[in-house]
């Protein structure tokens, strides 16, 4: 892959399009899969920060933006939406063979789709709001043979590599990575822009190139299967603390808490 | 043909950390079940010393990689050193904790052994010999039942989940080499910050006090901080509250934040939005403190209190401090 050209910085943005957060999930009553219908459909939030990241990137450094995403035909909304916000280009894998595809899988299909474009940076959600997996971005990486850091809150690109910020459990790690790479965004990185009116009108107009599993070389098999989907435990009837006086009412939830629940 | 049930353990600063102790122990039941071994892989520098503390949490074996370059942690070096050594060894099942290091690594890993893995998981039993792996999804709105065709079976762990059960077994360190090639070492750690309040990480704390868009400022917080303080607690925010710029990103509880799962939590002035509920519906006990009555968080709260938070939170403060005196 190349790496060597400072300018005109070649960035991929993978995006998955998700529920909304506001949606409220339904599972099929013979645990098959979840509801479908009334689902508003949106780009996974932490991939619109990748996305906005490679926007930035590119003002900054000139370039282009592929945006790069695996799904049904909706997903193509989402491919625009990108492409509205000022993505150049985007390539939508379809296939009903890849339905139900588990993360290596899609790793695998995003892999083959991106290899040839010869990117400098490849920017992920850190996971994507649906399945929680958080997965795909790393396996990409590790398929491309190019390093990766994940859940990014700042980026800097200088000199064929990135100075980021990486949070983790009572710290944060500066990392430094050579390019290629991939980066997973993490909420806090940048604050993503909305499409303007101009933008969504554009969008229309650029290609978006649509690939199937044969074209891209691969032969779709599922390791990860989710066998049954379950909803939530449901939780019994909680005990609201009554009276008139907050003092009163507090002094009886520290010894419910203490005495009945026996945490603190 | 695939055989035991390994783990990933990890150790920072030298030290290993809760979550180790917490996957040995849901290792060692699965592997009594199969009867077989429970295997350990542990990379640093100069932790070979530390290996046999896992035997205490039923470890059998602990596969040391000891190298400079496996210090800090970084996903390359890391990734190099555990593929190596599970390629050799073919494990049945391998397990991670589900940390920021854990996922990172974990998914990596996916990559290296084409297998197949379930992130976060809450369960893990055998089914005719089979790992069933339990875990949220869509932040915990359903949940799902993961099963492996291909071998490593790989999960991730929840913190906090599986508990840390003392299980004498030999924990005999193995020494082998990662076998590194420097020139697949393409990142690098060029500082460490560390949180100076020293407090723990919201998806590892036993006990969170969060408060929301109820709080009205930034400067009103201080009487959760404090009631936080007397339950030796770790503060966090709803989403409402981080947008508003009152508390940093990284207090953020939700399916856009953090996904928690504590033996208490204790919502205050968070109505609780679909989102929010998600993140924080598996916690042991959950408390609310809002005036609305009608606020969904009610529905999922095991006590409430529908009053002014300020009035009931330092009350509230005053109260634990008394009993726990």
């Amino acid at each position: 892959m190349r790496h060597e050209k400072e300018e005109n910085v070649n960035i991929i943005a993978c995006v998955k399009q998700v529920p909304d957060t506001e949606a409220q999930i339904r599972v099929k009553a013979d645990g098959s899969g979840i509801e479908e219908g009334g689902i508003k459909w949106v780009m996974n939030p932490y991939d619109e920060y990748g996305v906005e990241e490679a926007l930035r990137l590119k003002e900054k450094n000139g370039g282009e933006v592929t945006v790069v995403s695996l799904g049904p035909a909706r997903v193509m909304e989402t491919i625009r939406t990108a492409l509205a916000m000022g993505a150049d280009k985007g390539i939508h894998i379809q296939d009903a063979a890849l339905d139900g595809a588990d993360a290596y899988t899609t790793a695998s299909a995003l892999a083959a789709a991106i290899k040839e474009l010869n990117p400098d940076i490849i920017f992920c959600g850190q996971r994507a709001i649906d399945d929680d997996q958080g997965q795909v971005g790393a396996i990409l990486a590790d398929l491309l043979d190019i390093p990766q850091v994940s859940m990014v809150t700042k980026l800097e690109y200088a000199d064929g590599a990135v100075k980021v910020i990486r949070a983790i459990e009572g710290a944060q790690l500066l990392i430094e990575a050579k390019l290629p790479c991939v980066i997973t965004a993490q909420k806090g990185l940048n604050e993503p822009r909305y499409a303007s009116l101009p933008g969504i009108m554009k969008a229309k107009k650029k290609p978006v190139d649509v690939k199937d599993a044969a074209a891209l070389g691969l032969n779709p098999s599922v390791n990860a299967k989710v066998v049954k989907f379950t909803p939530p435990p449901a939780r019994a009837a909680g005990k609201i603390v009554c009276g008139d006086d907050p003092a009163a009412k507090a002094k009886e939830l520290a010894r419910l808490l203490r005495e009945e629940a026996k945490i603190i | 043909m695939a055989n035991g049930v390994w783990i990933v353990a990890e150790q920072r600063d030298g030290v290993l950390r809760k979550i180790s102790f917490e996957i040995a122990s849901a290792a060692r039941k699965l592997a009594d079940e199969l009867g077989q071994e429970v295997c350990a892989v542990l990379c640093g520098s100069g932790i070979e010393g530390i290996a046999g503390q896992l035997g205490k949490y039923g470890v059998d074996k602990v596969f040391v990689a000891d190298d400079p370059a496996l210090e800090p942690y970084t996903t390359d070096a890391h990734a190099a050193a555990v593929a190596k050594i599970v390629k050799e060894k073919d494990p049945a099942i391998l397990l991670l904790g589900a940390s920021t290091q854990g996922r990172d690594l974990s998914a990596r890993l996916v990559g290296k052994l084409a297998t197949g893995m379930g992130t976060d998981c809450v369960d893990a039993k055998l089914v005719d010999g089979k790992l069933l792996l339990k875990r949220p999804m869509y932040a915990g709105k359903c949940f799902g039942e993961v099963m492996i065709s291909s071998f490593p079976q790989m999960g991730t762990l929840r913190p906090n989940v599986f508990p840390a059960v003392e299980n004498q077994k030999a924990g005999e360190a193995v020494k082998f080499d990662p076998a590194l090639d420097a020139g697949k070492l393409r990142t690098k750690v060029l500082e460490v910050q560390k949180d100076a309040s020293g407090k723990v990480d919201l998806t590892e704390a036993n006990i969170i006090v969060s408060g929301g868009r109820g709080m009205k400022g930034p400067e009103n917080y201080v009487i959760i901080e404090e009631l936080a303080a007397v339950l030796g607690a770790t503060v966090g925010a709803s989403r409402a509250a981080v947008d508003a710029g009152w508390r940093p990103q990284t207090d953020q509880v939700g399916q856009t934040g953090k996904i928690v799962s504590p033996n208490l939590y204790i919502a205050c002035g968070i109505s609780g939005a679909i989102q929010h509920l998600a993140g924080m519906s598996s916690s042991k006990v959950i408390v609310a403190i809002n005036k609305d009555a009608e606020a969904p968080i009610f529905a999922r709260a095991d006590y409430g209190i529908v009053d002014d938070l300020f009035k009931v939170v330092p009350e509230l403060a005053k109260a634990c401090k008394e009993l726990l005196a």
